[in-house]
């Protein structure tokens, strides 16, 4: 693999654009993230039910929180989800996108079709498939399918593979067309040696068309991971982590402290964790895959 | 994080600019969010509920205002009952609630009371306040202080059945005995009815419903009471643990069906299911009555929904007659708004809360009005079987209990609601319950 780039981009700090023209975005990112965060912070040493003036607690907030078993359990879902999607989300995304990134003309009104899903927002996706899956009037009623009436989202052992059945549904059209764009700026030297040298199908998928979409899927997986960590809308709008306990990932534990139960002092508690863990989760993915070394795996790219 | 390259620092600013341009344009608004501070002058502003028997009462009135008062007039919005909840809280502690704010009173007003955050309307309501029905009234005090008043009906929970399903399985009544409920439950399911009784899982207040009723007619009204007013040990009341395996019993008894965890309160799918058939019995409050006269009409009209008390259940203390429910909704007056906003907003509540055209269109859409003088238009009304009796059954109760979730402030009633839907689901005892709800703070 060549380094050209990263000599590149050694070249580009002295030649490149002015630091200044990052002003304005890292303004915003002070403004609605940074000052917040330290808001946050500081409200996870005090207690506040969003009415008094808040009162400092020390660390009794991070003790109680720490100990509490629905933010335990909480932890556990998030880490069953993170996984569970990145397993149902990766393999299908990869495969859609590299099969898209054929040129055939039947392969682009496919990917018309896969893209779909990336036109609605969250909260509607949610919705929609709430009315769907609703066991009493859904679509399992609608068509006489009995099979299909099961109580999808409020049985806390059928709830959380559904969550993640609709959350690949929503999320799996955006990451196959990372691969599908990804894939098709693969060069195509590479395949015609591999063609000549003997190389099936299977074996050219597996040896150099995913080898060399490397960074790609370090992107993608990252996406992936740090975005079911901190997934809400859907879970919100589909369970509002019910039944019981049953999908109350770490998002809407603290939502549900904050804005149901109004202990401000504890969600913030769960909120600091939630960015901690992002952050290092997100960095971790990022080191472990020497991407920072911005080494290119596109040939004469 | 060290920046290896200027492409990567740019990379890490862009993803930050996206971040917080999402975080500005996210949360959930589900209406203006400017609506509450965008009245100018005398006018003020109001937020209330969808749905239910009341909204078109308050549009009708605030429309009658509008028209009289070109000057001060109101603007409102309505939210759904779970998204309203979690704003108006938000809105209140950051001084941006609208003049009028609507709740159940209880433990919510207060908090707004003891923050100074809704105005002392004490004496302010002279033509008001003696029309309305005192034990209502009082539920809008707190500390002798008149902090709310009511602004429509009285709410009991009541039970719901469908005749014809009823008459199919061979029931002749309404059950009035733990006993008649459960062999209710068995009738219907020989009948094939999968849901016998309809309940709102998923929305967890309706399950609330069943823990309210079942403790009152265990251990009668002083179990909560005990709880309410932070009594220790409170939750070691027998009854609590005894209602919470009556309500187990039913579930394994199949009462509920097998798909409830899915069925919603907020879009009105546990009354659909008990109109269409779907379900024999339902336990909810007399506001859903107005939705009945709106998405069933001729169900209703044809005689076929029944409505009865909760029964008893052998060998509890707590009189049959007590109810459970909401008193009532009830206004309150932001005490951030504008003086000038203020005094009209009081105007109103004194002028035209419970007026002519407020209680016909009550009265028309299914409700009765928490007012003295109510009586008479009820019995000369259409649904006069109904409203009837939800109007004895108020006033013969010897003890009306505000809603448990209600009654109590934010933190323990959450705690209420996950703990209790974690009963239903059988993933805790009757006795993990009360251990859990006794640890609560």
């Amino acid at each position: 693999m060549s380094t050209r780039r990263g000599a590149g981009a050694q070249a580009g700090l002295r030649t490149g654009p002015s630091i200044w023209l990052a002003a304005p975005a890292m303004t915003f990112f002070a403004v609605f993230a940074l000052v917040p965060l330290v808001g946050v912070v500081a409200l996870s040493f005090m207690n506040w039910d969003g009415l008094d003036a808040p009162t400092f607690a020390g660390a009794d907030n991070w003790a109680r929180i720490l100990t509490d078993p629905v933010t335990l359990d909480a932890m556990k879902l998030s880490l069953v989800l993170t996984v569970a999607t990145w397993v149902t989300q990766f393999p299908t995304s990869l495969l859609l996108g590299v099969f898209m990134a054929g040129s055939q003309r039947y392969r682009e009104w496919f990917s018309i079709l896969y893209f779909l899903p990336l036109l609605f927002s969250s909260a509607a996706v949610g919705i929609a498939f709430k009315a769907l899956l609703d066991p009493n009037f859904g679509l399992g009623s609608a068509l006489g399918l009995d099979f299909l009436n099961k109580d999808w989202l409020g049985d806390p052992n059928l709830s959380m593979p559904t969550l993640v059945f609709v959350i690949a549904w929503s999320f799996v059209p955006f990451h196959s067309l990372l691969y599908q764009g990804a894939a098709r700026q693969l060069p195509a030297s590479v395949f015609e040696a591999a063609m000549i040298d003997g190389a099936g199908r299977v074996n050219t998928f597996l040896h150099i068309t995913v080898p060399m979409l490397r960074s790609t899927i370090v992107t993608s997986s990252t996406l992936m991971i740090v975005g079911s960590l901190t997934y809400f809308d859907l879970i919100f709008v589909m369970t509002a982590g019910g039944p019981g306990n049953a999908t109350r990932i770490l998002p809407l534990d603290m939502y549900l402290r904050g804005f149901r139960a109004y202990d401000m002092g504890g969600a913030s508690v769960v909120g600091v964790i939630l960015v901690v863990v992002g952050v290092g989760v997100s960095y971790a993915l990022n080191r472990a895959s020497g991407n920072t070394k911005m080494e290119s795996t596109l040939e004469g790219a | 994080m060290i920046f290896n390259s200027r492409r990567g620092f740019l990379a890490v600013a862009a993803s930050a600019a996206v971040v917080a341009l999402t975080a500005c344009s996210g949360g959930a608004q589900p209406s203006g969010p400017g609506g509450a501070a965008s009245a100018t002058g005398a006018g003020f502003t109001a937020w209330a509920l969808t749905g239910g028997t009341s909204e078109k009462a308050f549009k009708a009135s605030f429309e009658e205002w509008n028209t009289a008062n070109p000057t001060a007039q109101v603007k409102s919005d309505f939210f759904a009952n779970d998204a309203y909840k979690e704003k108006i809280r938000t809105a209140v502690g950051s001084g941006n609630a609208p003049t009028l704010i609507y709740s159940w009173a209880g433990g919510t007003l207060q908090d707004y009371a003891k923050n100074g955050k809704v105005v002392d309307l004490t004496g302010k309501l002279g033509s008001l306040e003696p029309r309305i029905v005192t034990s209502v009234l009082d539920t809008g005090k707190v500390d002798g202080k008149l902090y709310a008043v009511p602004n429509n009906n009285a709410q009991p929970v009541v039970m719901y059945y469908n005749k014809d399903l009823f008459a199919k399985a061979g029931i002749a009544a309404a059950p009035t005995t733990w006993a008649e409920l459960l062999d209710a439950v068995a009738k219907l399911k020989a009948a094939g009815v999968q849901t016998p009784i309809a309940l709102a899982g998923q929305s967890v207040w309706p399950e609330l419903m069943w823990l309210e009723y079942l403790t009152d007619r265990i251990g009668g009204p002083d179990a909560f009471k005990a709880v309410a007013t932070g009594q220790a040990d409170a939750w070691k009341n027998a009854a609590f643990v005894q209602a919470c395996q009556k309500i187990q019993e039913l579930v394994d008894a199949g009462a509920f069906g097998d798909k409830y965890g899915s069925v919603v309160a907020d879009s009105g799918a546990d009354v659909a299911l008990l109109h269409t058939g779907k379900a024999g019995m339902l336990l909810q409050g007399a506001w859903v009555f107005g939705t009945f006269l709106t998405d069933a009409p001729d169900f209703v009209k044809a005689g076929k929904l029944g409505f009865a008390n909760f029964p008893t259940v052998d060998g509890g203390t707590g009189d049959p007659k007590n109810i459970v429910g909401n008193p009532a909704n009830f206004w309150s007056v932001s005490a951030s708004a504008s003086p000038e906003a203020q005094a009209s907003a009081i105007k109103y509540l004194d002028t035209m809360l419970f007026n002519e055209t407020y209680t016909d269109t009550l009265i028309a859409s299914g409700a009765v009005p928490v007012t003295n003088d109510a009586e008479a238009k009820v019995k000369a009304s259409d649904q006069a079987a109904f409203l009837g009796y939800a109007y004895s059954m108020v006033k013969d109760a010897p003890s009306f209990q505000l809603s448990w979730d209600q009654a109590l402030t934010a933190a323990p009633a959450q705690a209420l609601l996950t703990n209790l839907s974690q009963v239903f689901l059988k993933k805790q005892t009757p006795e993990q319950f009360v251990e859990a709800m006794a640890a609560v703070k």
